[in-house]
Protein backbone atom coordinates (compact mmCIF):
# COMPACT_ATOMS: atom_id res chain seq x y z
CA UNK A 1 0.00 0.00 0.00
CA UNK A 2 1.10 3.53 -0.94
CA UNK A 3 0.03 6.86 0.41
CA UNK A 4 -0.09 9.20 -2.29
CA UNK A 5 2.47 11.72 -0.50
CA UNK A 6 4.74 14.75 -1.70
CA UNK A 7 8.29 14.77 -1.15
CA UNK A 8 10.02 17.90 -0.69
CA UNK A 9 13.68 17.81 0.12
CA UNK A 10 14.62 20.59 3.18
CA UNK A 11 17.06 21.51 4.78
CA UNK A 12 16.88 19.89 8.03
CA UNK A 13 15.41 16.61 8.69
CA UNK A 14 12.56 17.65 11.97
CA UNK A 15 11.61 21.33 10.09
CA UNK A 16 11.17 19.15 7.12
CA UNK A 17 8.94 16.15 8.75
CA UNK A 18 6.38 18.54 10.04
CA UNK A 19 6.84 20.85 6.92
CA UNK A 20 5.80 17.79 4.64
CA UNK A 21 3.68 16.19 6.50
CA UNK A 22 1.47 19.57 6.84
CA UNK A 23 1.74 20.15 2.98
CA UNK A 24 0.07 16.46 3.42
CA UNK A 25 -2.60 17.85 4.94
CA UNK A 26 -3.44 20.87 2.69
CA UNK A 27 -1.43 23.33 4.81
CA UNK A 28 1.64 25.18 3.07
CA UNK A 29 3.98 25.77 5.32
CA UNK A 30 7.42 26.39 4.50
CA UNK A 31 10.38 24.56 6.48
CA UNK A 32 11.57 27.65 7.58
CA UNK A 33 8.18 28.71 9.25
CA UNK A 34 8.45 25.40 11.18
CA UNK A 35 11.91 26.25 11.97
CA UNK A 36 10.90 29.68 13.34
CA UNK A 37 7.56 29.34 14.79
CA UNK A 38 9.02 26.04 16.79
CA UNK A 39 11.79 28.50 17.75
CA UNK A 40 14.47 26.27 16.47
CA UNK A 41 17.45 28.60 16.63
CA UNK A 42 19.24 28.24 19.69
CA UNK A 43 23.33 27.36 21.00
CA UNK A 44 24.06 25.49 23.85
CA UNK A 45 26.91 23.67 25.41
CA UNK A 46 25.92 20.65 27.35
CA UNK A 47 28.26 20.13 29.66
CA UNK A 48 29.40 16.76 30.82
CA UNK A 49 27.88 14.89 28.09
CA UNK A 50 30.94 13.88 25.72
CA UNK A 51 29.18 12.79 21.77
CA UNK A 52 31.96 11.03 19.81
CA UNK A 53 34.86 11.92 22.00
CA UNK A 54 33.86 15.79 21.90
CA UNK A 55 32.05 18.32 24.14
CA UNK A 56 28.28 18.10 23.16
CA UNK A 57 27.19 21.75 21.37
CA UNK A 58 24.29 22.48 19.60
CA UNK A 59 22.79 25.15 17.59
CA UNK A 60 19.62 23.95 17.70
CA UNK A 61 16.63 22.77 19.67
CA UNK A 62 15.55 19.06 21.41
CA UNK A 63 15.03 16.52 18.90
CA UNK A 64 10.83 16.82 18.90
CA UNK A 65 10.55 20.41 20.58
CA UNK A 66 10.18 22.09 16.97
CA UNK A 67 7.48 20.08 15.90
CA UNK A 68 5.76 20.14 20.00
CA UNK A 69 5.90 23.75 20.05
CA UNK A 70 5.01 24.46 16.02
CA UNK A 71 1.94 22.46 17.21
CA UNK A 72 0.84 24.00 20.18
CA UNK A 73 1.56 27.76 18.39
CA UNK A 74 -0.50 27.06 15.08
CA UNK A 75 -3.29 25.04 17.25
CA UNK A 76 -3.05 21.42 15.60
CA UNK A 77 -3.14 18.59 17.87
CA UNK A 78 -0.35 15.93 17.22
CA UNK A 79 0.15 12.12 18.95
CA UNK A 80 3.31 10.69 19.95
CA UNK A 81 4.08 7.90 21.42
CA UNK A 82 7.17 5.84 22.39
CA UNK A 83 7.53 1.85 23.03
CA UNK A 84 9.55 -0.36 24.60
CA UNK A 85 8.27 -3.25 22.71
CA UNK A 86 9.86 -3.23 18.99
CA UNK A 87 6.89 -5.27 18.14
CA UNK A 88 4.07 -2.97 19.37
CA UNK A 89 5.78 -0.19 17.90
CA UNK A 90 5.72 -1.60 14.00
CA UNK A 91 2.19 -2.90 15.10
CA UNK A 92 1.35 0.76 15.15
CA UNK A 93 3.20 1.94 12.48
CA UNK A 94 1.15 -0.68 10.17
CA UNK A 95 -1.93 0.12 11.56
CA UNK A 96 -1.16 4.00 10.91
CA UNK A 97 0.09 3.20 7.34
CA UNK A 98 -3.44 1.30 6.65
CA UNK A 99 -5.49 4.01 7.66
CA UNK A 100 -3.32 6.16 4.76
CA UNK A 101 -2.02 7.99 7.42
CA UNK A 102 1.46 8.92 7.06
CA UNK A 103 3.76 9.48 10.09
CA UNK A 104 6.65 10.81 11.19
CA UNK A 105 9.65 8.71 13.48
CA UNK A 106 12.80 9.15 15.32
CA UNK A 107 15.38 7.32 14.48
CA UNK A 108 19.62 6.36 14.42
CA UNK A 109 21.68 7.27 11.98
CA UNK A 110 23.88 4.89 12.44
CA UNK A 111 22.34 1.75 10.83
CA UNK A 112 20.67 4.18 7.99
CA UNK A 113 21.84 1.98 5.30
CA UNK A 114 20.84 5.03 2.28
CA UNK A 115 23.55 7.18 4.39
CA UNK A 116 26.78 8.07 2.95
CA UNK A 117 28.91 5.83 5.25
CA UNK A 118 31.18 8.36 6.17
CA UNK A 119 27.45 9.82 8.13
CA UNK A 120 26.72 7.17 10.04
CA UNK A 121 27.43 8.10 13.27
CA UNK A 122 25.37 7.21 16.56
CA UNK A 123 23.45 10.53 16.38
CA UNK A 124 20.01 9.37 17.48
CA UNK A 125 17.81 12.64 17.05
CA UNK A 126 16.94 11.94 12.45
CA UNK A 127 13.53 12.09 11.31
CA UNK A 128 11.86 10.72 8.43
CA UNK A 129 8.70 10.08 7.05
CA UNK A 130 6.71 6.58 6.16
CA UNK A 131 4.56 6.69 3.60
CA UNK A 132 3.53 3.25 2.95
CA UNK A 133 4.42 -0.36 2.66
CA UNK A 134 5.06 -3.05 -0.11
CA UNK A 135 5.10 -6.29 1.24
CA UNK A 136 7.90 -6.08 3.89
CA UNK A 137 9.62 -2.83 2.81
CA UNK A 138 8.37 0.70 3.82
CA UNK A 139 8.42 3.42 1.95
CA UNK A 140 10.18 6.54 3.34
CA UNK A 141 10.41 9.43 2.43
CA UNK A 142 13.68 11.26 4.59
CA UNK A 143 13.65 14.98 3.76
CA UNK A 144 17.30 15.31 4.01
CA UNK A 145 17.53 13.31 0.63
CA UNK A 146 16.64 14.50 -2.74
CA UNK A 147 14.04 11.33 -3.77
CA UNK A 148 12.26 8.59 -1.95
CA UNK A 149 13.91 5.70 -0.09
CA UNK A 150 13.06 2.45 1.28
CA UNK A 151 13.75 0.76 4.16
CA UNK A 152 13.29 -3.23 4.76
CA UNK A 153 11.26 -4.38 8.17
CA UNK A 154 14.51 -5.14 9.80
CA UNK A 155 16.37 -2.07 9.00
CA UNK A 156 13.50 0.05 10.00
CA UNK A 157 13.45 -1.55 13.62
CA UNK A 158 17.13 -0.92 13.65
CA UNK A 159 16.90 2.57 13.75
CA UNK A 160 14.00 3.20 15.67
CA UNK A 161 15.69 1.23 18.35
CA UNK A 162 18.84 2.73 18.18
CA UNK A 163 20.46 3.14 21.65
CA UNK A 164 22.60 5.84 23.07
CA UNK A 165 22.06 9.10 24.00
CA UNK A 166 18.31 10.72 22.95
CA UNK A 167 17.58 7.12 21.89
CA UNK A 168 14.48 7.28 20.09
CA UNK A 169 12.83 4.16 21.45
CA UNK A 170 10.51 3.62 18.16
CA UNK A 171 9.30 7.30 18.96
CA UNK A 172 6.00 7.73 16.11
CA UNK A 173 4.34 11.46 15.46
CA UNK A 174 1.64 12.54 13.43
CA UNK A 175 -0.53 15.35 13.40
CA UNK A 176 -4.32 14.19 14.37
CA UNK A 177 -6.48 17.25 14.30
CA UNK A 178 -6.35 20.35 12.23
CA UNK A 179 -8.04 23.79 12.87
CA UNK A 180 -9.93 25.78 10.24
CA UNK A 181 -6.82 28.42 9.86
CA UNK A 182 -3.42 28.08 11.03
CA UNK A 183 -3.35 30.71 13.59
CA UNK A 184 -0.05 32.24 11.96
CA UNK A 185 0.39 35.69 13.64
CA UNK A 186 0.51 35.15 17.10
CA UNK A 187 2.50 31.81 16.36
CA UNK A 188 5.33 33.30 14.78
CA UNK A 189 5.62 36.53 17.62
CA UNK A 190 5.56 33.61 20.21
CA UNK A 191 8.18 31.77 18.48
CA UNK A 192 10.45 34.58 18.01
CA UNK A 193 10.10 35.73 21.63
CA UNK A 194 11.23 32.32 23.14
CA UNK A 195 14.30 32.50 20.34
CA UNK A 196 14.91 35.91 21.44
CA UNK A 197 14.44 34.58 25.42
CA UNK A 198 16.89 31.55 25.08
CA UNK A 199 19.48 33.04 23.11
CA UNK A 200 19.72 36.04 25.68
CA UNK A 201 19.51 33.90 28.93
CA UNK A 202 21.34 34.73 31.94
CA UNK A 203 22.73 31.09 31.63
CA UNK A 204 26.47 30.35 30.84
CA UNK A 205 25.64 27.19 28.60
CA UNK A 206 22.78 28.60 26.57
CA UNK A 207 22.33 31.17 23.90
CA UNK A 208 25.28 34.36 23.31
CA UNK A 209 26.31 33.64 26.97
CA UNK A 210 27.04 30.01 25.95
CA UNK A 211 29.08 31.33 22.59
CA UNK A 212 31.50 33.13 24.90
CA UNK A 213 31.70 29.82 27.34
CA UNK A 214 32.68 27.82 24.53
CA UNK A 215 35.52 30.79 22.85
CA UNK A 216 37.12 31.01 26.21
CA UNK A 217 37.52 26.96 26.30
CA UNK A 218 38.70 27.13 22.66
CA UNK A 219 41.60 29.70 24.29
CA UNK A 220 42.26 26.83 26.74
CA UNK A 221 42.06 23.86 25.00
CA UNK A 222 45.53 23.42 23.49
CA UNK A 223 47.50 24.00 26.49
CA UNK A 224 44.80 22.02 28.74
CA UNK A 225 44.11 19.39 26.67
CA UNK A 226 47.21 19.32 23.97
CA UNK A 227 46.50 20.12 20.32
CA UNK A 228 45.66 16.09 19.06
CA UNK A 229 42.27 16.89 21.09
CA UNK A 230 42.19 20.68 20.98
CA UNK A 231 42.05 19.72 16.90
CA UNK A 232 39.71 17.14 17.12
CA UNK A 233 37.12 19.41 19.55
CA UNK A 234 37.58 21.90 17.07
CA UNK A 235 36.55 19.63 14.36
CA UNK A 236 33.14 18.75 16.03
CA UNK A 237 32.09 21.73 16.78
CA UNK A 238 32.47 23.07 13.04
CA UNK A 239 30.33 19.15 12.17
CA UNK A 240 27.84 20.21 14.89
CA UNK A 241 27.30 23.71 13.20
CA UNK A 242 27.25 21.87 9.80
CA UNK A 243 24.94 19.26 10.55
CA UNK A 244 23.46 18.75 6.71
CA UNK A 245 22.24 21.15 5.16
CA UNK A 246 22.80 24.44 7.65
CA UNK A 247 24.85 25.73 4.85
CA UNK A 248 27.70 26.57 6.73
CA UNK A 249 25.87 29.14 9.17
CA UNK A 250 24.58 26.85 11.82
CA UNK A 251 21.29 27.37 11.34
CA UNK A 252 21.25 31.50 10.72
CA UNK A 253 20.26 31.43 7.26
CA UNK A 254 17.04 29.10 7.71
CA UNK A 255 16.61 31.74 10.46
CA UNK A 256 16.98 34.39 8.48
CA UNK A 257 14.79 32.88 5.93
CA UNK A 258 12.37 32.59 8.17
CA UNK A 259 12.04 36.54 9.27
CA UNK A 260 12.09 37.24 5.95
CA UNK A 261 8.60 35.34 5.12
CA UNK A 262 7.04 36.46 9.10
CA UNK A 263 8.17 40.19 7.47
CA UNK A 264 5.74 39.81 4.42
CA UNK A 265 2.72 38.08 6.83
CA UNK A 266 2.94 40.52 9.78
CA UNK A 267 3.27 42.92 7.60
CA UNK A 268 6.57 44.17 9.44
CA UNK A 269 9.55 46.10 7.59
CA UNK A 270 11.41 45.70 11.06
CA UNK A 271 11.40 41.73 10.66
CA UNK A 272 12.91 42.10 6.52
CA UNK A 273 15.89 44.61 7.56
CA UNK A 274 16.73 41.99 10.69
CA UNK A 275 16.32 39.49 8.07
CA UNK A 276 19.36 40.88 6.11
CA UNK A 277 21.09 41.31 9.74
CA UNK A 278 20.67 37.46 10.60
CA UNK A 279 22.53 36.61 7.16
CA UNK A 280 25.22 38.78 7.84
CA UNK A 281 25.80 36.59 11.13
CA UNK A 282 25.49 33.43 9.47
CA UNK A 283 28.45 34.44 7.26
CA UNK A 284 30.20 35.40 10.08
CA UNK A 285 29.80 31.87 10.87
CA UNK A 286 30.89 30.28 8.00
CA UNK A 287 33.77 32.30 8.12
CA UNK A 288 34.72 30.58 11.61
CA UNK A 289 33.96 27.43 10.26
CA UNK A 290 36.68 28.11 7.10
CA UNK A 291 39.46 29.42 9.78
CA UNK A 292 38.54 26.90 12.41
CA UNK A 293 38.93 23.86 9.50
CA UNK A 294 42.32 25.73 8.87
CA UNK A 295 43.58 24.90 11.75
CA UNK A 296 42.95 21.39 12.10
CA UNK A 297 43.61 20.39 8.34
CA UNK A 298 47.28 21.93 9.11
CA UNK A 299 47.58 20.71 12.54
CA UNK A 300 48.50 24.14 13.16
CA UNK A 301 50.02 24.16 16.49
CA UNK A 302 50.35 28.03 16.98
CA UNK A 303 48.38 28.89 20.20
CA UNK A 304 47.57 32.09 17.94
CA UNK A 305 45.14 30.08 15.97
CA UNK A 306 43.18 28.95 18.58
CA UNK A 307 43.08 32.65 19.96
CA UNK A 308 41.80 33.85 16.24
CA UNK A 309 39.09 31.91 16.24
CA UNK A 310 37.70 32.56 19.98
CA UNK A 311 38.05 36.26 19.09
CA UNK A 312 35.68 35.96 16.05
CA UNK A 313 33.27 33.96 18.42
CA UNK A 314 33.51 36.25 20.52
CA UNK A 315 32.46 39.09 17.81
CA UNK A 316 29.48 36.95 16.43
CA UNK A 317 28.36 36.62 20.32
CA UNK A 318 28.22 40.57 20.76
CA UNK A 319 26.28 40.64 17.43
CA UNK A 320 23.81 38.21 18.10
CA UNK A 321 23.05 39.60 21.21
CA UNK A 322 22.44 43.23 19.94
CA UNK A 323 20.53 41.39 16.94
CA UNK A 324 17.91 39.48 19.64
CA UNK A 325 17.53 42.01 21.81
CA UNK A 326 16.82 44.49 18.51
CA UNK A 327 14.58 41.86 17.63
CA UNK A 328 12.92 41.36 20.77
CA UNK A 329 11.65 44.95 20.08
CA UNK A 330 10.68 44.69 16.26
CA UNK A 331 7.36 42.31 17.49
CA UNK B 1 25.35 33.80 1.48
CA UNK B 2 24.39 34.88 -1.98
CA UNK B 3 22.60 31.71 -4.49
CA UNK B 4 26.31 32.06 -6.09
CA UNK B 5 28.19 31.50 -2.61
CA UNK B 6 26.57 28.04 -2.08
CA UNK B 7 29.65 25.82 -1.97
CA UNK B 8 29.90 23.46 -4.55
CA UNK B 9 33.25 21.33 -3.62
CA UNK B 10 33.51 17.49 -3.68
CA UNK B 11 32.87 15.60 -0.85
CA UNK B 12 31.47 12.38 0.83
CA UNK B 13 28.06 13.37 -0.33
CA UNK B 14 28.86 12.23 -3.61
CA UNK B 15 29.12 8.61 -2.90
CA UNK B 16 25.83 8.48 -2.54
CA UNK B 17 24.59 10.29 -4.69
CA UNK B 18 22.81 13.24 -2.73
CA UNK B 19 23.22 16.96 -2.69
CA UNK B 20 22.32 18.61 0.11
CA UNK B 21 19.64 21.95 0.65
CA UNK B 22 21.01 24.72 1.57
CA UNK B 23 19.15 28.42 2.11
CA UNK B 24 20.67 31.24 -0.20
CA UNK B 25 19.94 35.17 -0.83
CA UNK B 26 19.07 35.06 -4.65
CA UNK B 27 19.77 38.83 -6.78
CA UNK B 28 16.75 40.48 -5.22
CA UNK B 29 17.90 39.63 -1.73
CA UNK B 30 14.69 37.24 -1.32
CA UNK B 31 15.35 33.28 0.30
CA UNK B 32 15.55 30.63 -2.18
CA UNK B 33 16.45 27.01 -2.07
CA UNK B 34 19.98 25.73 -3.89
CA UNK B 35 21.64 22.21 -3.93
CA UNK B 36 24.63 21.99 -2.64
CA UNK B 37 27.67 19.03 -3.49
CA UNK B 38 29.43 19.73 0.00
CA UNK B 39 31.14 22.10 1.77
CA UNK B 40 35.61 21.78 2.05
CA UNK B 41 35.24 22.64 5.87
CA UNK B 42 32.59 20.45 6.60
CA UNK B 43 34.41 17.48 4.51
CA UNK B 44 37.78 18.31 6.15
CA UNK B 45 35.99 17.98 10.12
CA UNK B 46 34.48 14.63 8.54
CA UNK B 47 37.31 13.26 7.40
CA UNK B 48 39.29 13.89 10.43
CA UNK B 49 36.59 12.91 12.71
CA UNK B 50 36.84 9.26 10.59
CA UNK B 51 40.69 9.37 11.14
CA UNK B 52 40.21 9.55 14.52
CA UNK B 53 37.83 7.01 14.40
CA UNK B 54 40.63 4.79 12.46
CA UNK B 55 43.54 5.32 14.49
CA UNK B 56 41.39 4.27 17.88
CA UNK B 57 40.50 0.80 15.74
CA UNK B 58 44.27 0.70 15.49
CA UNK B 59 45.10 1.39 18.64
CA UNK B 60 42.49 -0.71 20.33
CA UNK B 61 43.68 -3.56 17.87
CA UNK B 62 47.37 -3.56 19.21
CA UNK B 63 46.29 -3.77 22.30
CA UNK B 64 44.32 -6.98 22.02
CA UNK B 65 47.15 -8.45 20.66
CA UNK B 66 49.70 -7.46 23.47
CA UNK B 67 47.06 -8.99 25.82
CA UNK B 68 46.01 -5.51 27.34
CA UNK B 69 42.42 -5.27 25.98
CA UNK B 70 39.81 -7.79 25.17
CA UNK B 71 38.46 -7.70 21.61
CA UNK B 72 35.10 -6.33 23.06
CA UNK B 73 36.51 -2.97 23.15
CA UNK B 74 38.21 -3.40 19.76
CA UNK B 75 35.14 -4.36 18.10
CA UNK B 76 33.44 -0.99 20.19
CA UNK B 77 35.47 1.27 18.52
CA UNK B 78 35.13 -0.79 15.01
CA UNK B 79 31.35 -0.05 15.72
CA UNK B 80 32.19 3.70 16.45
CA UNK B 81 30.66 3.31 19.90
CA UNK B 82 32.13 4.71 23.25
CA UNK B 83 31.20 2.59 26.44
CA UNK B 84 27.95 4.10 27.39
CA UNK B 85 26.27 3.42 23.34
CA UNK B 86 27.63 -0.37 24.00
CA UNK B 87 26.11 -0.90 27.71
CA UNK B 88 23.34 0.49 26.40
CA UNK B 89 23.19 -1.61 23.17
CA UNK B 90 23.75 -5.38 25.16
CA UNK B 91 21.59 -4.19 28.24
CA UNK B 92 24.97 -4.76 30.57
CA UNK B 93 25.82 -1.71 33.21
CA UNK B 94 28.88 -0.01 32.00
CA UNK B 95 31.48 -1.06 34.88
CA UNK B 96 30.72 -4.81 33.67
CA UNK B 97 30.91 -4.19 30.07
CA UNK B 98 34.70 -2.03 31.24
CA UNK B 99 34.76 -5.04 33.07
CA UNK B 100 34.77 -7.59 30.10
CA UNK B 101 37.55 -5.28 28.58
CA UNK B 102 40.05 -7.07 30.78
CA UNK B 103 41.16 -10.09 28.86
CA UNK B 104 41.10 -11.91 32.05
CA UNK B 105 37.79 -11.47 32.70
CA UNK B 106 37.09 -12.26 28.81
CA UNK B 107 38.00 -15.25 28.92
CA UNK B 108 35.98 -17.18 31.57
CA UNK B 109 32.56 -14.94 30.30
CA UNK B 110 29.86 -17.44 29.43
CA UNK B 111 28.47 -18.31 26.12
CA UNK B 112 25.44 -16.00 26.50
CA UNK B 113 27.52 -13.02 27.75
CA UNK B 114 29.30 -13.40 24.58
CA UNK B 115 26.12 -13.54 22.40
CA UNK B 116 25.21 -10.60 23.88
CA UNK B 117 28.28 -8.48 22.49
CA UNK B 118 28.17 -10.76 18.99
CA UNK B 119 24.64 -10.07 18.63
CA UNK B 120 25.44 -6.21 18.71
CA UNK B 121 27.74 -6.45 16.61
CA UNK B 122 26.57 -8.95 14.49
CA UNK B 123 29.41 -11.34 14.22
CA UNK B 124 29.38 -15.22 15.42
CA UNK B 125 31.05 -15.86 19.07
CA UNK B 126 33.73 -16.92 17.05
CA UNK B 127 34.42 -13.99 15.65
CA UNK B 128 34.46 -11.77 18.63
CA UNK B 129 37.24 -14.08 19.74
CA UNK B 130 39.29 -13.29 17.31
CA UNK B 131 39.56 -9.85 16.39
CA UNK B 132 41.37 -10.52 12.41
CA UNK B 133 37.67 -10.75 11.39
CA UNK B 134 37.39 -7.40 11.72
CA UNK B 135 39.74 -6.58 8.73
Amino acid sequence: MEIKFTHHQSAHCENGVVSNLMKHNGFNVSEPMVFGIGSGLLFCYIPLLMVNHAPAITYRAMPGFIFKRFAKRVGIKIKREKFKDPKKAKARLDENLKNNNPVGLQVGVYNLVYFPDEYRFHFNAHNLVVYGKENDTYLISDPVMETVTTLTEKQLEKVRFAKGAFAPKGHIYYPTDFPNELKLESAIKKGIKQTCREMLAPMPIVGVKGIRTIAKLIRKWPKKKGVKVANHYLGQIVRMQEEIGTGGGGFRYIFAAFLQESSKVLNNEKLAELSKEMTQIGDLWRDFAVDASRIYKNRGTKVDGYNDIATQLEVIADKEEVFFKKLKKAI
Amino acid sequence: MKKDEVPQDKSNLESANFKELCYAVDENGEYTTVNSSGWDPKTIALDNAIQEINARVEDAKKRVLDNQTSPIEYFMELHKMDVNILSSYVKIWKWRVKRHFKPRVFKKLSDKTLQKYADVFEISIEQLKNIEYGD
